[in-house]
């Protein structure tokens, strides 16, 4: 147990110094989430959308793969953005393994089928009636689907949450794709996975309480922005 | 009512046919409607309702055909979009944004860019017309299922359209809340003039809201007329099960005294049975003969019957008597049984229906009686046969068109 309270207290005092190389971390854990998450917003919601108000052949097939996708394992999108950026992949031109822009394009990989897919259900959540309903009241298509968006705000928060929380929290790719560079790719777990394995137990409870700290203000955030829209 | 008048149709569909899953739910030769008309569709589940008003507003595709507002062709001389945005939509379900009461009443307004402070105005009034000003701010989620619908029908109306849809309104209503809703409706469609269409499975609705009706089924209108002729003279058998036997009679509230209204009887000109009866005289065969008849505005004489119900004079009403209410004697004579309202009448036509007769007379107005087989038998009835229907003044569903 005092090994828990220690790497408390030295969390404490890490935050309350504001370690330069703690928050050096912190903030590139929350660039790179954050990127990611926003990327993933536009893509999840673009296509979760167009998914959820079309109709085409093979359209069942298409929501099977979004939905497997949600459950996406970190490592094997590791794995494979990996052999993409590799020197002598597909875009080993570009030289962006083991840069944050790697973590960046495989986290985003990770939220994209998460944010699709609660999209996808929200929208599917939304009356069938209601489209009709909206293009009755004199609204162009781009209204219409924006109106649906926003009467699918709610649910649309969750997928923010969902698609940041995955992210941040997760570890597989971000050292695969990033290595856990010092001071250029480490990332709050790749940090934490680090100092656990150099038995430096302390560093590591402190890296995990900022991480849950984090997880938790941000939640909290969107959860009262939910709480407010929801009706009185 | 403007039905009859030769003014160009605010809206027309001709040859109008959809499909789907390769089949045919919808094929409507030809549709009419006047500016200022109410127009019911009635019809069985699965006859074609929805999709004919959705196909007319332009909200899902034709297979074929085509519509025209004003004259001008939605899609050629006209955009869909600039189409779409002259009319209005009431589904059955309230359909509310996840908003306050105010904005979901300004959001078609919103939509085609209209000034905040324009807005503001028009919600205010619709609001308050609907009766729900002060539900303005709350949440559309928290309302009742009758004050939703009033939001729905406020946000209809608010951008003042030229076009009502209305896709079965009341469906999801009790009855006293449909009650209320319907004649408040029905007050401000008359009041604005707006021409409607209204698709309901509902007769009631449709006898109260419109000046015609429409009978579809299985993706065709098969009668289209006003509302006595659907009810007193259905084209078809479909028609006649489908919108039930009864005998539905207009007229006009003369007086309501203690419960009892005295109905003079709107004159369809078939065969008026002052003239039907030039010798028995119509007075000779009613307890109550002065009541039995009225001098109409040009002279001819115009039946009346007692109707129990509360009904101000002056009001336009359907008269509903169910043929099993409806008693046949004899002749002219009159029993002098408790039935305020005998009327002398031919017999037109006898039909088999299941254990009993239907009976069409024609008493200056249509009736329906059903008789037993061995009524029929014991009192000689037969095609043109003279005898007395009398029916009780509680036996008159008296459905008000305000």
């Amino acid at each position: 147990m005092e090994i828990i309270f220690e790497g408390i207290k030295q969390a404490l005092s890490l935050l309350i110094s504001l370690d330069p190389e703690v928050m050096g971390i912190t903030w590139l854990s929350l660039k790179v989430s954050g990127t990611a998450t926003l990327i993933s917003l536009f893509i999840g919601i673009g296509i979760g959308t167009a998914v959820a108000l079309t109709s085409f052949p093979g359209r069942q097939i298409v929501v099977g793969l979004i939905n497997t996708g949600m459950g996406l394992p970190p490592v094997v999108v590791g794995l494979f953005v990996t052999i993409f950026l590799w020197r002598n992949g597909p875009f080993g031109n570009l030289e962006i393994l083991y840069t944050p822009m790697a973590i960046i394009i495989a986290q985003a990989i990770i939220a994209t089928p998460i944010v699709m897919g609660i999209t996808l259900a929200a929208m599917q959540q939304l009356p069938q009636k209601l489209r009709l309903q909206i293009l009755a009241l004199g609204a162009t298509r781009f209204q219409m689907v924006w109106l649906l968006i926003k009467e699918a705000k709610l649910s649309l928060m969750a997928a923010i949450m969902a698609g940041f929380g995955g992210v941040i929290s997760e570890v597989g790719a971000s050292i695969m794709v990033g290595g856990n560079i010092k001071g250029y790719t480490r990332v709050l777990t790749t940090a934490t996975v680090m100092e656990t394995s150099k038995g430096n137990f302390d560093v590591a409870i402190a890296l995990s309480v900022i991480l849950l700290l984090f997880a938790f203000a941000i939640n909290m955030v969107l959860t009262r922005v939910q709480q407010r829209e929801r009706p009185r | 009512m403007t039905a009859n008048e030769p003014s160009m149709p605010i809206l027309q569909g001709e040859n109008i046919q959809v499909q789907r899953g390769g089949k045919q739910i919808l094929d409507v030769s030809s549709l009419k409607i006047v500016p200022g008309e109410v127009l019911s569709i009635i019809g069985p589940n699965g006859a074609g309702k929805t999709t004919l008003l959705q196909a007319l507003s332009q909200l899902i595709r034709l297979g074929k055909g085509d519509i025209y507002f004003q004259g001008k062709k939605v899609g050629a001389d006209m955009a869909p979009l600039d189409y779409r945005r002259c009319l209005s939509m009431v589904f059955q379900e309230a359909l509310l944004f996840d908003t306050t009461v105010y904005a979901n009443v300004a959001s078609g307004l919103k939509i085609r860019g209209v000034k905040s402070s324009e807005i503001l105005s028009i919600v205010n009034t619709r609001l308050e017309q609907f009766g729900i000003g002060h539900l303005r701010d709350r949440s559309a989620k928290t309302l009742s299922g009758g004050e939703a619908q009033r939001t729905s029908l406020a946000r209809a109306f608010a951008i003042q359209p030229q076009l009502l849809f209305l896709d079965e309104p009341f469906a999801a209503l009790d009855p006293p809340t449909r009650e209320t809703l319907l004649e408040d409706l029905n007050r401000i469609l008359r009041t604005s003039g707006t021409t409607a269409i209204m698709a309901t499975h509902d007769q009631g609705e449709a006898l109260r809201l419109s000046d015609r009706i429409a009978v579809m089924n299985e993706g065709r209108i098969v009668q289209i007329g006003s509302p006595a002729e659907i009810m007193n003279h259905p084209v078809d058998e479909f028609i006649a099960t489908f919108v039930g036997v009864e005998t539905i009679i207009e007229g006009r509230v003369i007086k309501c005294e203690r419960g009892t209204a005295t109905i003079a009887v709107h004159n369809n000109g078939k065969s008026p049975a002052a003239h039907a009866f030039p010798d028995s005289g119509a007075g000779s065969i009613n307890s109550n003969p002065t009541a039995l008849l009225e001098t109409g505005a040009k002279g001819e004489e115009v039946p009346l019957l007692e109707a129990a119900g509360q009904v101000r004079p002056g009001e336009r009403v359907f008269c509903c008597i169910r043929p099993e209410h409806v008693t046949i004697s004899p002749g002219g004579r009159h029993d002098r049984s408790s039935a305020r309202n005998a009327f002398p009448a031919i017999i037109d036509r006898i039909t088999p229906a299941g254990p009993f007769h239907k009976v069409h007379l024609n008493g200056g107005f249509p009736i329906v009686a059903y008789v037993t087989v061995q009524s029929i038998e014991d009192l000689d009835l037969q095609a043109g046969a003279t005898v007395t229907a009398s029916f009780k003044a509680t036996a008159v569903h008296m459905i008000r068109r305000g």
